[in-house]
């Protein structure tokens, strides 16, 4: 049953169609992560008005179906939020993929909290959480446009 | 060959791993280890522990002895020619680390040149990335061909008056390919170059005769060879060893040791410094009692047509891509699935309890070459039967019925 709560449907349909699998145009921030141990590699770039809020966002690279669905599904969330907003939502994200039963982002919609809670499956897959952790990562690091690639800790 | 006994002798398959039986086809990132092993691990923890090469009481001498027992016993199965030509190291990682260096030190020049292939493991290629900043080395790669061989014309055709060394794996942990060693170092050494062998695939499944492939080093990784972690050897020939400069410093390397100078020991001591993985030395001497107990020609025989078996039923199932196709393989399978990430797979087996390997098995190089990102492998070892591999291609069905694919 584990497969199943890894792999749940809405997995599948992002990691084969994942949204925003391109280059932003005239991004202002980007930053590119990677993971050491098995290659893969994402580049999140941004485009910031002058409210800080993210008017776009998009991402490019490959990986696993679950790193794939992770961006796909972060990239959708992300859109029309503002800095503190989207790091706010990161946190969430990362605790929840850390220890947290459930997501407490006020700035999450239920149904995008249900959307990210598919990725909760993961937590039974310690070696797989970096999977779905990158791209968030990234993203951080994209707002913070540091310029060194961000290595992901277990 | 009883593949049914050997298996028993490995207490691991006893196990149920998450309610499954163990499908073991990791072998090449490290094997399992057979009940004498850790029998003798045990025992000399329990009964017979103490330090070895310092102290002269009772259990110290008999340490010592076994501890050099299994020096000899690795002179004989490798068939060196001096006992002193076996230094243990931590991994095979440290003994292709402690060539670089102490050539870099003392042997290579400016504007020297190093040949590796694209087949290499980072543990053979970072080791020597370091020279190129600290010595101005260059580092050239001989190519793969279509089939993930080096064939001996891609050496041949890398080396330049200015090659001083090639870097060579013996048997690919990707493609599987067996290296031609002792044409390359016949070749090498027409030209004064020195071989340098990473044996971590080769010594665990290949007969490595160190007087037939002549080579100057060659590096060995114990616990891919049923052997215990944390323990390497490195085989180099007597001259390399007296003229190059020890590696590291401390206990047990040394001679005299005054305020204004030191002299360094005789081999191997002067290559060992510190207190040593003294218990996995000595457990590692039943490590090849039981490869010697099989024979090697048996273990070759065994798995080359346990791998042929596994590359047809894996071939015949759609989808699966496999890497390479050397007429000369070893034990080892990497594969792709259309549409599946390595990663995915990998976990999707480890349900079955079938355990693989998939990323980029530290063959970076390997990979940007191939225009993968990472791969799926199987690889197996004397306890490996036919029924893993149709276990394997149960598994990936499962695996792409999950992803849709047919």
């Amino acid at each position: 049953m584990n497969l199943k709560e890894l792999y749940q449907e809405i997995i599948l349909e992002h990691g084969k169609n994942p949204r925003n699998l391109r280059k932003t145009e005239n991004f202002n921030k980007d930053a590119k992560g990677n993971n050491p141990l098995c290659g893969d590699n994402v580049h999140v770039y941004l485009k910031l008005n002058g409210q800080r809020i993210v008017e776009d966002i998009s991402f490019e690279g490959s990986g696993c179906a679950i790193s794939m669905a992770s961006a796909s599904i972060m990239t959708d969330l992300i859109k029309g939020k503002n800095e503190n907003e989207a790091k706010e939502i990161v946190e969430d994200f990362l605790g929840m993929i850390k220890e947290n039963p459930e997501l407490k982002s006020e700035n999450l919609e239920e149904d995008e909290k249900t959307k990210l809670m598919c990725l909760s499956g993961v937590k039974r897959y310690p070696m797989r959480v970096k999977c779905a952790t990158l791209s968030w990562h990234t993203l951080v690091s994209a707002f913070d446009n540091k310029e060194e690639k961000v290595k992901i800790e277990n | 060959m009883n593949i049914n006994a050997i298996k028993k002798e490995f207490p691991i398959f006893d196990e149920k791993i998450q309610n499954n039986d163990l499908v073991y086809l990791d072998s090449a990132n490290s094997s399992q280890k057979p009940k004498v092993v850790i029998d003798k691990i045990n025992h000399f923890y329990t009964k017979q522990f103490s330090n070895v090469g310092r102290s002269v009481h009772y259990l110290a001498v008999a340490a010592t002895n076994m501890y050099e027992n299994t020096r000899s016993s690795v002179q004989k199965y490798i068939n060196a020619k001096d006992k002193n030509e076996i230094v243990f190291t931590k991994g095979a990682t440290e003994a292709l680390n402690l060539v670089a260096n102490t050539l870099g030190q003392k042997y290579l020049q400016e504007g020297d040149e190093i040949l590796l292939t694209e087949l290499e493991h980072h543990s053979n290629y970072v080791p020597w990335h370091y020279l190129r900043k600290s010595k101005n080395i260059k580092i050239n790669f001989a190519e793969i061909n279509e089939e993930g061989e080096i064939p001996i014309e891609n050496i041949e055709k890398m080396i330049t008056p200015k090659t001083k060394v090639i870097a060579v794996n013996h048997l690919s942990n990707v493609t599987g390919a067996i290296l031609p060693i002792k044409e390359i170092t016949q070749l090498a050494h027409s030209k004064g170059i020195i071989v340098v062998v990473d044996g971590c695939q080769g010594a665990p499944h290949l007969k490595i005769d160190m007087q037939d492939l002549d080579c100057d080093f060659y590096a060995i990784s114990c616990h891919k060879m049923y052997g215990p972690t944390g323990l390497g050897i490195l085989y180099g020939k007597k001259k390399w060893l007296e003229e190059l400069p020890p590696y590291q410093g401390g206990g047990g390397m040394i001679k005299e040791v005054k305020k204004d100078r030191i002299t360094y020991g005789d081999l191997p001591n002067k290559y060992e410094a510190g207190t040593m993985a003294t218990a996995q030395v000595i457990a590692f001497d039943q490590s090849i009692k039981f490869l010697e107990s099989i024979g090697v020609e048996n273990i070759i025989k065994h798995e080359k047509e346990l791998i042929e078996y596994g590359q047809e039923i894996l071939k015949k199932n759609n989808s699966v891509k496999i890497i390479g196709d050397p007429k000369n393989k070893g034990g080892v399978l990497s594969f792709t699935i259309e549409g599946v990430h390595p990663h995915d797979i990998a976990t999707i087996l480890d349900e079955d309890g079938v355990a693989i390997r998939a990323g980029h098995h530290c063959c970076q190089i390997l990979h940007d070459k191939l225009g993968i990102s990472a791969s799926a492998r199987a690889s197996i070892g004397v306890y490996n039967n036919k029924n893993d591999f149709d276990q394997l291609n149960e598994s990936i069905n499962k695996c792409k019925k999950i992803f849709g694919l047919k």
